[in-house]
């Protein structure tokens, strides 16, 4: 992440300056501050109302009970996380929101699964498997119906709109599959996470073999 | 279709009247857990603050630079060959970046080219299909306060890379 964003900024401004859109580049550092502030107020509301009612849910055991319903797939996928850790019933919320393309609540469900897998997580700074995979499933975007996308086009007048939403189903398909397949594999090549050590300066290399 | 549709309708307000019901029928103290839980909702869109503005200032940057159009040039000959016109290259490159300028581009080429070019076909997918990598994992990984994200971010971007493959892939077949 230090070099993406090392890349971004130096990039854009050196380009930038090449290109003669030193001014542009320069007004949208603030633009895109502004942006972010403002999504993340925007989420607040929406954000509160559903932790409110999934704390409902998980005090009330709906959550367990989805999290058994759906036990032999996250149990492959997940499985560094306890089967009756609250995030596998998240998990499936998180998911099943995105599929319904209810992205107002997929994202809080998703944020809270994020926190019960922190619990678990051996380095609080560093992504475990198990968010690398929760993180995989939501970049993919998996949705039945592409709700935006469908408007726009009925907007300019298009007659068929069910021809679009079948290669569209495909295509996500795939590149969900795909993203699942992918994060299984780099959690077998990648280093491996380390616990957290209170004097981690003298550990960070000495633990080597 | 339809059915799809009045699922997705009906998808939340069955889900809060499940949730409410059975809080009822458990005695959970509805209003008072509504209200403990709710509290953490502030608290999670301010921690993602920091991560968002290092995200999103950096895109806007990099999209104001101007360095897209560059790309856009050096690829159009390849992409050609493989039956994908010139308009729907900057999609290609933005989706991971930006989900509201992948939609304008989108909007851009469905209203200039008309819903029957194989453009807006083949842009629709490419935007119907995707997510917005980078914003995701900045929301996520901001809410909990982790900055070592390992191989999260190259999973991301090697399945946008093969749903651009596969949208061009699928849309030749059906389309052409």
């Amino acid at each position: 992440m230090n070099y993406i964003f090392y890349f971004l900024i130096v990039i854009s401004i050196i380009y930038g300056a090449i290109n003669g859109k030193l001014t542009d580049v320069v007004n949208s550092i603030l633009s895109g501050a502004e942006l972010s502030v403002k999504v993340a107020f925007s989420l607040i509301g929406i954000m509160a109302f559903w932790l409110g009612m999934m704390k409902i849910a998980e005090e009330c055991g709906l959550i367990e009970v989805i999290a058994k319903i759906i036990n032999p797939i996250t149990k492959k996928l997940f499985n560094e996380i306890p089967e009756e850790s609250p995030a596998i019933g998240d998990i499936a919320m998180n998911f099943s929101a995105n599929a319904f393309g209810l992205t107002n609540a997929a994202t809080p469900i998703g944020l809270k699964a994020m926190e019960e897998l922190q619990k678990h997580n051996i380095d609080k700074t560093s992504a475990s498997n198990a968010m690398c995979m929760l993180l995989a499933m939501n970049t993919a975007g998996f949705q039945l119906i592409p709700a935006t996308v469908l408007a726009v086009l009925i907007g300019v007048g298009y007659k068929n709109p069910s021809e679009i939403i079948v290669p569209t189903l495909l295509v996500t398909s795939i590149a969900f599959i795909s993203a699942l397949i992918l994060a299984k594999i780099f959690q077998k090549l990648w280093l491996p996470q380390r616990a957290n050590q209170p004097n981690k300066i003298d550990n960070k290399r000495g633990n080597d073999k | 279709m339809n059915i799809i549709n009045t699922i997705s309708l009906w998808a939340l307000p069955l889900t809060l009247i499940l949730i409410l019901t059975l809080g009822i029928i458990k005695k959970v103290p509805i209003y008072e857990t509504f209200t403990e839980g709710a509290k953490d909702g502030f608290k999670v869109a301010v921690n993602i603050i920091p991560y968002l503005v290092a995200i999103i200032v950096g895109i806007g940057m990099f999209k104001a630079s101007g360095i897209i159009e560059a790309i856009e040039g050096n690829f159009s000959g390849i992409l050609n060959h493989i039956h994908v016109p010139a308009d729907v290259i900057p999609i290609m490159i933005v989706r991971s970046l930006s989900g509201s300028a992948a939609l304008g581009i989108f909007s851009d080429i469905a209203n200039s080219l008309g819903p029957d070019d194989y453009a807006t076909k083949l842009s629709a997918i490419m935007v119907g299909s995707s997510e917005t990598t980078f914003y995701v994992l900045a929301v996520y990984f901001g809410a909990v306060g982790i900055s070592k994200l390992r191989y999260a971010l190259l999973v991301g971007l090697l399945a946008d890379f093969i749903g651009i493959v596969a949208a061009i892939f699928v849309c030749n077949w059906m389309f052409l």
